[in-house]
């Protein structure tokens, strides 16, 4: 079952919070974004370790529901 | 977990190896985005490396995302240690990470 925008913005909105989220569709078939996502918690977290918290903001659906995720980190300005 | 014979199959290839990537397809046949964004940027760092085609091997293929705690393909290994995907091979060839860890391993193929 593909996955809406909105869907995956209010997971990662959930389980970072104060974290700036954007969603961008890039095949529209609900199955191939990309994310750019900012947050101030990243502070002082390797790269995986960044990805690895987005993945479980996505609480499993990472490679399942969601075949493709395109992911950006980075820390406030 | 440890005696899972898939898991003691990849841990022998990723000590095997000092670069190896489990990808969807081959180098000349990527299968994926993902998987070929990732031998271009290998292609471009000039070193020597193995690739895995996780699409002939399903036990490997499930067994992998446990193995690095990690749940898509592809997955690079350098050196034993697991890297990230495609995403961050790129943020890390970007930021010319990627050429000074083939500089400090000693891992450029050899010329000629």
């Amino acid at each position: 079952m593909p996955m809406q925008a909105e869907q995956i913005e209010n997971m990662i909105a959930t389980a970072l919070p104060g974290a700036q989220i954007a969603i961008q569709d890039l095949a529209g078939d609900g199955d191939h974004y990309a994310a750019h996502v900012i947050w101030s918690g990243f502070a002082g977290m390797s790269r995986l370790a960044r990805t690895r918290a987005v993945y479980a903001a996505l609480g499993g659906k990472m490679g399942g529901d969601l075949h493709a995720l395109q992911l950006t980190t980075a820390m406030p300005e | 977990m440890m005696t899972n014979p898939a898991h003691m199959r990849i841990d022998a290839l990723v000590k095997a190896n000092d670069v190896i990537l489990f990808m969807k397809g081959s180098p000349l046949f990527p299968q994926c985005g993902f998987s070929s964004k990732a031998i271009a940027i290998l292609d471009h760092l000039n070193v020597a490396y193995e690739s895995v085609d996780v699409l002939q091997d399903m036990e490997i293929r499930q067994t992998i995302k446990e193995y690095s705690d990690w749940p898509t393909i592809p997955q690079l290994y350098v050196k034993g240690e697991f890297l990230g995907g495609s995403d961050i091979m790129m943020e890390m060839y970007e930021a010319g990470e990627l050429q000074q860890m083939v500089i400090d391993e000693g891992l450029a193929k050899a010329e000629g």
